[in-house]
Parts: C-alpha cells; structure tokens; sequence
C-alpha cells in the first residue's frame, strides 16, 4: 500500500450546490477529483475485510435507471449503493412504462415520487443527466448520457492509473479508437486534464473530432504512452455505407492494439465491453499488461466513494478508514 | 399576394422621433392617419378629433416584415394558429409576415392555399402572404404546380424545412419559375453532410458529443443555388444564413450580377454555438448556432447590406415537444415578439449596428426581396407603423407571448426596448 493517510478534514465535501449531481467531469475541480479517489480509496481498503457491508447510507435510497444496456455499470452501482448499505432498486427501460411511451419527464417525476436520494441515470440522448436534474430533488448521477458524458468511468479509470503508476500527473495517454462516439473518451479527457496527465487520441480520422487533445492517425502514436487506452469499436455504427472506416478489418490491421504494438512497461485499458480480435487482441487483453478487471474492481469503490460523496457531508465514518503507516 | 384585414383608423401620433431611413426622415414631427392612410406629416398636427397618441421619447418607425415564419397551421394548431401567429407578429411590431409552407398537409396545390387564404382573411391581425411548396410534398423530386399557385396567391416558393437535395430538380423550378414572377426561398442543407447534425460541427459539438452539422453543409448548397440562379438568370433567396462560407459565397454572387439576396435570423446574429453548452432544448434550432466568426460574419453582411433582411424563421413547438433532453428536441425557436428588443439589446445598445440598418433590414429589405409593397412614412402610404421606446426594458417570460408557443431562446432574459404600438394595413393591432 501506498502512504495513504486518511484525516477526517481531508475528505470533506464543499459545502453549497455544485456537489447536487455528478452530470460531466467539466463541473469537476481537481480538489473534487483528489477527493473522490482518496474516499475511494478508504473504501477500497474497508473491502479487504471479511464483512463489507458498511452502514453509511442506511435508509437512502438510490435508484438505477437504466436506459440503454449495461453489465458494469450498472451492477457496480447496485452493488455500491448495497455496501453502503442504502436501498437499491434498478429499473430497465425494457419491462417498464418506458415501452409504453412514457417520457422521460414522467419517469423522472413518478420515480422522484419515492423521494430518491441518488438517482443513478443511464440515457441514449445527450443531456438527458442534466434533464432529469432538472425535474428531481434527488442528487442525479450521470452514468452515460449518449456521446456527451460518463463521469464515473473517467474516475474509476484515474483510480486504476493510480493504482498502477502510483501517480496521475505527468501520466502520458494514448486513447485508441472511436473517440466521436464515445462518451467515455470525452470524460476521460477532461478529467485526464484536471489531473495533469497529458492525452493523445489516435484512430481513422473520421473517428477523431477535433478540439478535444491532440490527434494521430499513425498507431505508433501509442509508442510513448504509458497507457494504452483502447475504446471499443461500436459495430452497430460501422455498418456498411457509414464509411467512417472502409472495414472493421481494414480498421483491425491498422489500429488494433496487438501484443506486437505494446511495448514493455506499458499498461492497457479499456472500459469494456471488448471486442476481441477487433480493436484488442485477446493476447493482449489476458495479458500482464492489461488493466481491465482492475478497472471493474475499481468501478466498484469509486461508486461508493460518489454516492458517500453526495449524500453525505461529514468525514468518512470511523469503520471506513484505516490509517496507513 | 398578402390577404388580410385592412383598417380605416383615424390616428394622430404626437411628438415621436420619425425614422424612416430609406424616406430620409428622421425629425420630431407628428402623423396623421386619415382612415388608415397617412395624410400628413409635420409639426402641430390638427388632430381632428382623431385620436391622439402622445409618443414623445418614442421612435416611429416603418412596421416590420418577416418573411420567414412558421404558422404550423394546417396541422399543428395546438402550436400555432394564423390568429395567435398573427397577434405575436403584431405584438412584434410586424405588419406583414409570410409564412412557409412545411405545414400538415403541405401547402402545395391551390385548393389548400385558398382554403389558408379563406381562413387568413377573417383571423388574421396582420396581413400574411402563405409561400407554397416548390416540389409535391416537399419531396424535392416533381415540381408543384407553381402556375396554379401563383394565380391561387402563393407568396412565394420554398421546401424550407429540407433541402431540395438533387440539382437537377432545383434547376428545373427556377426555369419554371419564370413564369410566375414569385420568388423561390431556399433551405440550404446538404443532406449527406448534416445526417445526425445536432449543433455546428466545432470544439463545442465534439465535447458535448453532439453530432456535428458542419458549416459546408450549408454553404455547399448555397454555392450550388447560386451557380443555378446564374446558369438560369433567376432570382433566388437564401433562407436562415449562419455560416461564414455562406456569406462569402453570396457577396461574391453578388458582385458577379447574380440575382441572389439573403437573410439572417436574430438568433443567428446574437447567439453562438457557446450556448449549447447549457443543452437547453431552446438553443436548439436549424442550421445551428455556429462561431463567434460565423457570427461577426453574418452582422458584417447586414451592416453592409449582402444580407438585406433579417427573418425570425419562427417556429413554434409544443412544451411536451421541447421538454425533453436536447438531443430528443426538435430544431427551431420563437422570435416574432422578441426579434427587435433582442436585436436593438445584443447588436444597436453595444454599437454594433445603427439602429438604422436594423429597421430597414428589418421591413423594406424583406418587402423588396419578395416584391411586397414597402412600408414607409410618408403622405398618401397605407399607415405600416411601429412606435418604439427604445429605453423600456422587460424580462421575457412564458405568459407574456401571444404566441401558442414559448420555446423563446430569450426566456428569463432582460431586453431594452420594446414595441408600444403597431399599424397594419390602417389598423391599430397591438397597443401595450
């Protein structure tokens, strides 16, 4: 373990509204992030132990509303809101009112109804996070909001880095892959930035907005980084006749991240769900160098650390912190 | 071409600052409007027992025409009617609007025009003139009748809402078109360029992760239309301009004879694509808010006249339509009531433009682009006013609109100047 010392004072929460909702790490100061990963962190240690179920959030309720599919995601959730002990109730659009058409507007008002203390939202449009915000006295976590944010996957990827390297700033990072559409690269920009870790993002040029970080289209673009951060290659969008690229196979060959592009000492993420022998190739994906179930592993604690963060405003609890020598 | 409710009002307004930029008058003088016609000009008016407005502070003015507004009827009447669509234009200062026809049918054969047309002369505050389809359906590919429309009293031709995408099929109606005398209104939009486009295609649209509806997506077009109303000899107009490109192509058009004009909104002039940020529904519209220099683009071209008239390109829509996450909203906003309190706050307050260029791109640059009779302060003219008092601020909120619609990209916001009284066609429609 690293020297972490954990002081009550440290993890305090500023007080006031701009801690209400997690809506897109642009709201986000580099303070906010230190403390989010320390409070991760604290919990990370607590889920060494035997029994680890905490009684933080006993009574607060968090309510998962997922619109789009999700495995990570939203099982983290659950599970971190369990942990801290809080009710939890997911909702799938599928099976509910959403497949009879009721609106967004609707659910959010019905489902705030419950006096939620989170609610947790996954979305297929932009701005549906800060939409639903809006509308609820409920703190709002955006966990993916069409291209535009994902906020918890940028901290649990910081948290990982960390972990690995010991160290954020100076961090260098190649981001591999569809970044136009991907809401995950765009958070983990932002936050990569705030953190003093510098960015380059490489792939098919259609595939690469400008104005985000610096671009590549040459794979070897990688050769620097410390992580390699690969993003998956969203099959349902490189349908013929998208021509974003000629052909996954083409895109392959150009741009998979094979073992003979990863250089010693260089670390492989990707925020899954991975498409083997697309844009990773499964040796790289089991190998030494790979990040992936820390990652996952990661995503729990962070979770913890953001619903601990919104709901509550005093120093983490006693049982959850452990002093390190 | 207009149809609507003329009036015989018997008006004197006192002490007001005339401004009427193209007559070369501005002077503290009083008006006086014998049954709905302006009969005289000068100081210390005999006010035969008309009514009297007493106007001193204030600015008269030529009304206001908007060539581009969205009546949503037939169709989406819960949106907007021709009488709530006409008593915002009034309360906007307008005394002519023309409307476009993207409506639920589509205005494209004479018997729904004269049906509109019917309607219009009985609820109409202001005169409309309804603009017809170009193409059956706005489908972009077999001419509407223009010929019938025309005699049935098309205003104008325009598909707006969607491009008319093949070249062939958009030469082919400025041939035909000759024969009518009407003038074709074009909405420029490549559509293999703006597929999925939410907001200008720029740092903003990549962070947010908004799909990208890039700037050559209009100004492609608009270079096509041009080099068509070249090849034919036919006069075009360039609906909603928003980007730089566009602007440029339409200067140098100009300047090379072609018969082309141009306009741009008052969302377009005073807002960029920084707006979107917030993901409000109501910065939501098409083509999209774009740069800053998109932006200094098009006030460079109503300050020199290549854009001679500034449109609202109105377009109501219901609460339920825009209370949902941006990316679900539909395109377009209100601004009849708001175009000149917004446009005198953001662009005249500031210096940017003379309050001047505002009026006249604001009423006799539309008119004469469409071949509508200008409005103008002078002896013998049908009484087309509007009284301003360019000192009055307000903050624009929901129950304020005569509109059916409140998707304003002004909510909340505070305004210096506003509309105090409008004259259409003799009729005093709008008083506050």
């Amino acid at each position: 373990m690293t020297d972490l010392r954990v002081v009550g004072g440290d993890l305090l929460a500023p007080p006031g509204d701009e801690r209400r909702h997690l809506l897109s790490i642009a709201d986000l100061r580099t303070d906010d992030v230190e403390r989010l990963l320390a409070t991760a962190r604290s919990f990370a240690l607590s889920q060494e132990r035997d029994t680890k179920k905490l009684p933080t959030l006993r009574g607060r309720l968090v309510l998962n509303v997922f619109y789009e599919s999700s495995t990570r995601t939203s099982s983290s959730f659950e599970l971190a809101a369990k942990r801290l002990s809080a009710d939890t109730l997911t909702l799938k659009a599928v099976g509910s009112s959403v497949d009879k058409g009721e609106s967004l507007k609707d659910t959010a008002l019905t489902l705030s109804a419950y006096d939620p203390d989170v609610i947790v939202l996954r979305h297929p449009e932009v701005g549906a996070a800060a939409f639903v915000a809006r509308l609820t006295d409920a703190h709002v976590v955006n966990a993916g909001d069409g291209k535009h944010q994902h906020p918890t996957q940028a901290l649990l990827d910081l948290y990982t880095m960390r972990e690995a390297f010991g160290r954020l700033e100076g961090l260098h990072v190649a981001i591999v892959g569809d970044v136009a559409h991907s809401r995950v690269a765009r958070s983990l920009v932002q936050a990569l930035r705030l953190v003093g870790a510098d960015t380059v993002l490489v792939g098919p040029p259609a595939l690469l907005p400008g104005g985000l970080a610096p671009t590549s289209h040459d794979i070897d673009a990688i050769r620097d980084a410390d992580i390699v951060y690969v993003l998956r290659m969203q099959k349902e969008r490189m349908l013929a006749g998208a021509n974003f690229v000629p052909s996954l196979r083409e895109y392959t060959e150009r741009w998979g991240v094979t073992p003979e592009r990863v250089r010693d000492g260089q670390r492989v993420m990707h925020p899954g769900p991975m498409n083997r022998g697309v844009e990773i190739d499964p040796r790289v994906a089991d190998s030494e160098a790979s990040l992936v179930v820390d990652q996952v592993r990661s995503g729990l604690v962070v979770r913890m650390a953001v619903l601990y963060d919104l709901l509550t405003t005093g120093p983490v609890p006693v049982e959850a912190t452990v002093e390190v020598a | 071409m207009l149809v609507g409710r003329t009036g015989t009002d018997n008006l004197v307004i006192r002490g007001a600052r005339i401004l009427d930029p193209i007559e070369d008058l501005d002077a503290r003088v009083d008006v006086r409007i014998d049954g709905g016609v302006i009969a005289q000009i000068g100081l210390e008016l005999d006010t035969n027992e008309h009514r009297v407005i007493e106007a001193g502070g204030l600015t008269l003015a030529p009304a206001f025409v908007d060539p581009h507004v969205h009546l949503r009827t037939p169709g989406r009447e819960d949106e907007e009617t021709i009488a709530s669509g006409t008593a915002a234009a009034a309360a906007g200062g307008y005394c002519a609007i023309l409307a476009v026809p993207n409506t639920d049918p589509v205005v494209d054969d004479a018997e729904t025009l004269r049906g509109l047309r019917a309607r219009a002369a009985a609820e109409a505050q202001v005169p409309v003139g309804f603009m017809a389809a170009l193409t059956k359906g706005q489908a972009g590919e077999e001419l509407a009748e223009l010929g019938s429309l025309a005699d049935a009293g098309a205003a104008a031709f325009t598909d707006d809402g969607r491009p008319v995408a093949a070249a062939g099929v958009m030469r082919r109606a400025l041939q035909y078109n000759a024969v009518t005398g009407r003038m074709i209104a074009v909405h420029c939009e490549e559509p293999s360029l703006t597929r999925g486009g939410q907001a200008h295609a720029g740092p903003v649209a990549a962070e947010l992760g908004l799909g990208g509806w890039p700037s050559l997506g209009e100004s492609l077009m608009v270079s096509r239309d041009l080099d068509l109303a070249r090849d034919t000899r036919q006069p075009v107009h360039l609906m909603h301009l928003s980007a730089r490109e566009s602007v440029e192509h339409l200067r140098r058009a100009l300047a090379g004879g072609v018969r082309a004009s141009g306009e741009a909104t008052p969302h377009h002039l005073c807002l960029t694509d920084e707006a979107v940020r917030t993901l409000d529904p109501n910065l939501k519209m098409n083509p999209p808010l774009r740069a800053d220099e998109d932006r200094q683009a098009l006030i460079e071209a109503v300050r020199d006249g290549t854009i001679a008239a500034i449109a609202t390109d109105h377009a109501p829509h219901s609460l339920e339509e825009k209370d949902v996450p941006f990316e679900a909203a539909p395109f377009g906003v209100t601004g009849l009531e708001t175009a000149f309190a917004a446009l005198h706050t953001y662009l005249v307050r500031p210096g940017v433009i003379r309050l001047e260029t505002l009026l006249e791109r604001m009423s006799a640059g539309p008119a004469a682009i469409f071949g509508l009779d200008r409005p103008r302060i002078a002896v013998g003219a049908p009484a087309n006013l509007t009284l301003l008092d360019t000192e009055a601020r307000w903050r624009v909120k929901p129950s304020r609109f005569r509109s059916r619609s409140t998707n304003s990209w002004l909510l909340g916001k505070r305004l210096e100047g506003r509309v105090k009284l409008t004259v259409a066609a003799g009729r005093v429609v709008h008083e506050s």
